[in-house]
């Protein structure tokens, strides 16, 4: 792809060590770029890790985590940075919207003033301006700037997230992580953040990596997407490639156990739309199968899936998928 | 809610516990054995009956219990009179108020150690959990926590006074006594290390246990992902986003501990021989001085009550979020 690409992931391998259990492998080999103005969708089920994906790329796992590969941020290394290097990349460069917002605000402190914090850290104003531009955040997401003065208890659940949003924003990074932004929320709510969003990085030009298992989601926001199984990328490539033209056997059952508005059901016939369904369960990172995470699953599984580990091939224009039925 | 509102509510249900203590201890003080006229006059003085009932209408005991003498009692209480010891023949309140500074310089010195020691342990010990640091603070906290507090201060009591020449009891040496403050002063705080460390480990390991869990559970929790997530350092982290939630739990105890260490002082102060509240209380007892007793129960419960009441006020400072519950 593209040399422009403002984040560079390659090879990130993540385990987890845990105690008599042996390492938990929760991402092997994943690799994805991020361009500059571009939204990429990390999709996938609960526990394939799209969370420690981010997470491994701002250093923020817990200690039992080992990491291997390599991230870059405009040619810089971020895993060859020490911690204190680290650190003046984390919001500055590349800030992140967590999962539920209920929480990720410090229940006790001022929303303005958790978001002045931001921004004087990274000693990018004096305290004034910085008060300003608190200001100034809370009203781009449509927060009056006087409840900035409030504490999070007094905010409903959208605002909290709009609210973790500007924080977000306050020190105009180059990369907006938004894990799960909508999750907990209801779905009028969620509308509306994904608006922002949108609207956000039309304005300010950011660069999105949105993590979600909402494929509704995806095809609305995204330009590229990234199809994640069992700790591994098992498609990668432009949404409307993936969505019309999915290669993977995960990729395509995935996008069959989402409704589709655009084909309800015909009330003549009165035949309900059945939604497909995956059988099983995704894998325990602790006892990783040898060969194709997904074989246990697949529909269209072969005698070599079980023992090989299938590559990213490249199946089309920027597109790639790890399946050794695409030969 | 306001936080006015909040206040009030907080200050009228205070009021109300006092008033509900000061009928048990008006109740309690007459179900006791004894007859207060005879304690007064002594066993063995011979007095005729006419007498002794003239004196029994001299303290309104002749009249009933209740509305009479629980009003006369209540009156009294209310204008600072809570009798005289029996014992030391001196108003009850002249005699709290004389040893009330001994013990409170006691109790600050040693509450404000611990707190700070075990605040400061406990945080570091959380923050670095399952290192050495952790589990040496951690057994050690735990030993202290349930030592004895006499134990504890006669065998500090030994050490100190063997091996560092410490004083062994009071609170001043006779000979500095009515000497200038310069004089006095050292010789004061000589007096005060022995029980002072004793109550500063006592609670030190109580505190120290409770922040580290306390600061344990916060710093699991997302904002302080969050704070990590901005670029803060791990010190930044912990000042700025864990203290603060942290110490919700503590300073319930606190106050909670402020209320009741002044009974917590009675084995200190006699161990010590400290002249202050907690050994005038274990005098009262003995001597079975009902009156004393009555006021130093009284003493104790209003301050455990005006302790709670502190922590309230302190938790809306603390916790924006109280005010809206």
């Amino acid at each position: 792809m593209a040399e422009s690409a403002l984040l560079r992931v390659c090879n990130l391998n993540t385990e987890f060590i845990i105690p008599d259990k042996g390492p938990a492998r929760a991402l092997e080999d994943v690799s994805f770029e991020v361009h500059p103005g571009e939204t990429l969708g990390l999709v996938g089920e609960s526990g394939c890790g799209k969370t420690t994906a981010l997470m491994s790329i701002l250093r923020l796992l817990p200690s039992n985590a080992r990491i291997s590969g390599q991230v870059f941020f405009k040619d810089v290394d971020l895993f060859g940075l020490s911690e204190k290097q680290m650190r003046a990349y984390r919001w500055r460069e590349l800030a992140i919207v967590f999962q539920g917002a209920m929480n990720a605000l410090n229940p006790v402190m001022r929303v303005g003033e958790q978001i002045r914090e931001a921004i004087t850290l990274h000693g990018l104003m004096s305290s004034s301006e910085a008060e300003m531009r608190v200001g100034e955040l809370l009203e781009l997401v449509g927060i009056p700037k006087e409840r900035g003065a409030q504490y999070p208890f007094q905010y409903s659940g959208g605002m909290r997230q709009r609210a973790m949003i500007a924080m977000a924003l306050a020190c105009s990074p180059s990369v907006l992580f938004a894990d799960e932004p909508t999750t907990a929320l209801d779905v009028m709510v969620q509308a509306q953040v994904l608006e922002l969003l949108n609207d956000i990085q039309q304005r300010l030009g950011l660069a999105i990596v949105l993590v979600t298992h909402d494929l509704g989601v995806v095809a609305e926001m995204c330009d590229t997407v990234v199809v994640m199984y069992g700790g591994k990328v098992a498609e990668y490539g432009p949404v409307d490639v993936i969505f019309n033209d999915p290669q993977h056997p995960y990729t395509q059952k995935l996008l069959e156990s989402f409704p589709d508005l655009n084909e309800p059901t015909d009330p003549s016939t009165d035949s309900r739309q059945v939604l497909a369904s995956i059988p099983g369960a995704p894998p325990r990172l602790t006892e990783i199968p040898p060969g194709c995470r997904f074989e246990p699953r697949c529909h269209v599984r072969i005698e070599k899936c079980k023992t090989e580990s299938p590559p990213l091939m490249d199946v089309g224009e920027n597109h790639l998928a790890a399946c050794h039925l695409l030969k | 809610m306001s936080r006015r509102d909040y206040l009030l509510r907080k200050f009228l249900f205070s009021l109300l516990t006092i008033f509900v203590v000061l009928v048990i201890n008006f109740m309690l003080f007459r179900v006791l054995p004894g007859d207060p006229v005879r304690s007064v006059i002594g066993r063995n003085v011979r007095i005729s009956a006419e007498m002794q009932a003239s004196l029994r209408e001299q303290f309104g005991l002749d009249k009933p219990v209740f509305p009479d003498q629980f009003f006369a009692t209540l009156q009294q209480w209310a204008g600072g009179n809570l009798g005289v010891s029996w014992s030391l023949r001196q108003p009850v309140a002249e005699v709290l108020m004389s040893k009330l500074g001994n013990t409170l310089l006691l109790i600050g010195l040693g509450q404000v150690l611990s707190i700070v020691f075990g605040v400061a342990l406990g945080l570091f010990a959380g923050w670095k959990r399952k290192t050495s640091f952790d589990v040496g603070s951690l057994t050690f906290s735990l030993i202290a926590w349930a030592t004895p507090t006499f134990w504890l201060g006669i065998i500090l009591l030994a050490a100190g006074s063997t091996w560092l020449g410490l004083p062994t009891g009071g609170i001043v040496s006779p000979q500095n006594v009515g000497k200038p403050l310069y004089t006095v002063l050292p010789d004061l705080a000589r007096h005060l290390v022995l029980p002072t460390l004793t109550m500063t480990i006592l609670y030190l390991g109580e505190y120290m246990l409770i922040m580290r869990s306390s600061i344990l559970e916060v710093l699991s929790e997302d904002y302080i992902l969050t704070a990590k997530a901005k670029g803060m350092s791990h010190w930044q982290v912990l000042w700025r986003h864990g203290l603060k939630n942290a110490m919700l739990p503590i300073v319930t105890m606190i106050a909670l501990n402020l209320g009741f260490t002044v009974s917590g002082a009675i084995y200190i102060e006699t161990v010590f021989s400290y002249d202050g509240l907690g050994k005038l209380f274990h005098t009262a007892l003995v001597r079975q001085d009902y009156p004393l007793l009555q006021g130093a129960f009284l003493l104790l419960a209003v301050s455990v009550i005006v302790a709670n009441m502190l922590a309230d006020i302190l938790y809306t400072t603390l916790d924006p979020r109280v005010k809206a519950n």
